[in-house]
């Protein structure tokens, strides 16, 4: 059998599986839909948790950037699994304790204010909205990779599978789909990373694997001597003229700093992740849950730096140098999708790997008058983009290479190809459908249920909610299907922003009774101000200026939320200190959260 | 709330709180501080065929990031039952 009908059956077996679960777990009152009544299990809820966070970006791009980045790149693997720490100590037990269904309801009962509330809503839509949209955009993208459909179709089935579950199920049927969805993308990941660590060192652990040496048979294919990988890695990189693999990259010590503290603080203040908390039976349970969402997390994100070495070692030995026409299959393969090209700069037939970017901007191919792609001399794709002519580089190749085509390189079966898509669809799918829930529940609970329509009973609200859910889905699909430019810019930036506003908030709301409605809001506004401003001068009014010369402290736009997030903590201190303290029933809540058991 | 109930739980709190600090430090020792400020000096010395301030940024932290809260909903359900708050 081919790939394609290999990925039609992995892909449509999976599909199958969720409506399945979907149809197994529907939610009958506004708890389950909300909160899955709060029965899931602690190691099923950290599973859930995992495949919530892991996104299409983490399991299709991530390796990528950090094959691309070398040691810079661990920004991102510590910033995407520290925050679970500060979720297991400051957010986690308290919040379940709290034991209601949102953020923002959280957040207006700490501050006793209404306008706090609304405020809280509507930055936990907006964050929402930006992030899923990239989710959607995502499932579009795989199907139309791996099953050569149109992105828009493959948009509007993704759209089609989550309507169906977290319509149906709510929160229980979410829970258990990612569940399913973690399982799945798990596998995917890590079977072709055992393949290729055995195929190089033998052995078949890829977290021991790439800092083993290269086996007899790896040093062969990847034309080195015997060593460890890293070692011989580095000394590639230098022949190159790029700096070591495990060294230090262009990013400066306080930028790195900054950004990696962003993310961590980021992933604790983002509502999908915090609301998974809301479903466990217990406070114990809820500390727990953040350990087994972190240990799940952390099999796959220990091995995508493995993974980013191998293939960038495997992707220079067998390019750099190499004539087109004995360049592997995987490379012609991809090369169809625009997500590889090569332009024969010095007119040797051979393609030339160096440091900078091959072409100014973003790749296209020529097309002749019938739209069919124009082949040149060798039968490579015509590149329309003009080259940049200041580098040797002839070789463009885009992050996401770097996860699918691995199973191509380690010469694996078809159905592993397969597993790979169905792996990045649930990757995206159980992202997308977390971000909906909290939309659903905004919007329902915080909006109508609390200010519109107070006295509606529990059964109108859960149609309501699943409306919402519905119509959340909806514009989901349309932002998938016409994505606006910003968004890619904002996703981002979403972690600098929950890092200035929710993050200090929500702790301080916690660890400091005496926080006031006054210093709260004026911390939001200030930190969000702030980062938001620098993001903006820096992003779209003056992206000239974007340079680490002009940078206030050395600090990337990517990591201001930093400051943001010091300036809040300061403002929010010094006006509670200035204001009215807190009523005495607040501060009694705050005191009662700290407990695990109910105090009376 | 009787006095004595309100003196137990304030005891318990400053545990919490100082295991947090102590947890906490670990948590910004392995990852800011021996995977970026100090990666540099580290990397000269050999974890197997891992320099060390690479392998604390791409492993290490993660690793001991598990462990930390492992360790902390141990001793937490512990400290729970020695002050006798936990749930019923």
């Amino acid at each position: 059998m081919d790939i394609l009908t290999w990925t039609w059956i992995i892909v449509g077996a999976s599909f199958a599986l969720y409506i399945g679960i979907a149809i197994w777990s529907r939610a009958k009152s506004t708890g389950e839909f909300y909160v899955a009544a709060k029965q899931v299990h602690p190691v099923l809820n950290g599973m859930a948790t995992g495949a919530d966070w892991m996104s299409a970006a983490s399991f299709i791009s991530m390796a990528g950037m950090i094959s691309f980045l070398g040691r810079d790149g661990a920004m991102y693997l510590m910033g995407w699994t520290g925050g679970y720490v500060l979720l297991a100590m400051l957010l986690a037990p308290y919040l379940r304790k709290y034991g209601k269904y949102t953020v923002p309801m959280f957040v207006g009962e700490r501050y006793y204010s209404q306008t706090a509330r609304v405020v809280a809503v509507v930055c936990a839509i907006f964050v929402s909205f930006v992030y899923v949209a990239g989710q959607m955009r995502g499932v579009g993208v795989v199907f139309s990779r791996f099953l050569e459909v149109d992105i828009n179709i493959g948009v509007l089935i993704g759209m089609g599978i989550v309507f169906f579950y977290a319509v149906l199920g709510g929160m229980k049927g979410i829970t258990y789909t990612q569940v399913a969805q973690y399982c799945v993308l798990i596998v995917a990941y890590l079977i072709p990373a055992i393949f290729i660590s055995i195929m190089l060192t033998n052995i078949p652990i890829p977290q021991i694997g790439f800092g083993a040496s290269l086996s007899d048979a790896g040093a062969k294919l990847l034309n080195t001597d015997a060593g460890y990988l890293l070692e011989k890695l580095d000394m590639v990189h230098k022949d190159l003229g790029f700096p070591a693999y495990t060294g230090r990259g262009a990013k400066s010590i306080i930028d790195v700093f900054a950004i990696t503290l962003v993310l961590m603080v980021g992933t604790a203040g983002l509502p999908h992740i915090i609301i998974r908390f809301f479903t466990t039976p217990t406070i114990k349970g809820a500390r727990a849950s953040a350990g087994w969402a972190l240990l799940f997390i952390a099999i796959l994100y220990t091995t995508a730096p493995a993974v980013a070495s191998f293939a960038r070692f495997n992707m220079i030995q067998t390019l750099n140098n190499v004539s087109y026409t004995d360049a592997p299959s995987w490379f012609k393969n991809w090369e169809k999708t625009g997500l590889v090209a090569w332009k024969d700069k010095n007119g040797d037939g051979k393609i030339q790997y160096a440091k900078g970017d091959a072409f100014k901007g973003k790749v296209e191919f020529a097309k002749d008058s019938e739209g069919k792609p124009l082949r040149g001399q060798y039968g490579e794709r015509v590149v329309k983009t003009p080259i940049n002519d200041k580098t040797k580089n002839e070789l463009y190749v885009d992050n996401d290479i770097i996860v699918l085509a691995n199973p191509e390189i380690a010469k694996l079966p078809a159905w592993v190809v397969a597993l790979v898509a169905a792996g990045g669809l649930a990757a995206a799918l159980s992202t997308a459908a977390g971000l909906l829930l909290v939309i659903s529940s905004a919007l329902s609970h915080d909006l109508l249920k609390n200010v519109i329509l107070p006295r509606m009973s529990e059964k109108t609200e859960l149609i309501w909610a699943r409306v919402a859910a519905g119509v959340a889905v909806i514009m989901a699909g349309y932002l998938g299907i016409n994505p606006p430019g910003f968004v890619a810019q904002v996703v981002a930036f979403a972690f600098g922003l929950a890092a200035s506003s929710f993050f200090p908030v929500i702790i301080m709301g916690i660890f400091w009774k005496k926080t006031t409605k006054e210093g709260a809001i004026a911390g939001m506004l200030t930190g969000i101000t702030f980062t938001a401003s620098y993001i903006i001068y820096f992003k779209f009014i003056n992206p000239a200026a974007n340079v680490a010369a002009n940078w206030w402290f050395g600090i990337s736009p990517e990591g201001i939320g930093m400051i943001g997030m010091i300036i809040n903590i300061i403002v929010t201190f010094v006006v509670s200190k200035m204001t009215k303290e807190p009523p005495k029933e607040v501060q009694d809540m705050v005191a009662s959260l700290r407990y695990p058991r109910e105090i009376t | 709330m009787s006095e004595q109930t309100q003196k137990r739980f304030e005891s318990y709190w400053k545990e919490n709180l100082f295991l947090i600090l102590v947890l906490l430090s670990i948590w910004f020792t392995v990852s800011y501080l021996f995977g970026i400020i100090f990666a540099d000096q580290l990397d000269s010395i050999r974890f197997f065929g891992f320099p060390l301030g690479f392998w604390f940024a791409n492993q290490g932290s993660i690793m001991i990031f598990v462990v930390l809260i492992a360790v902390y909903v141990r001793l937490m359900n512990k400290l729970d039952e020695k002050y006798d708050v936990h749930e019923k």
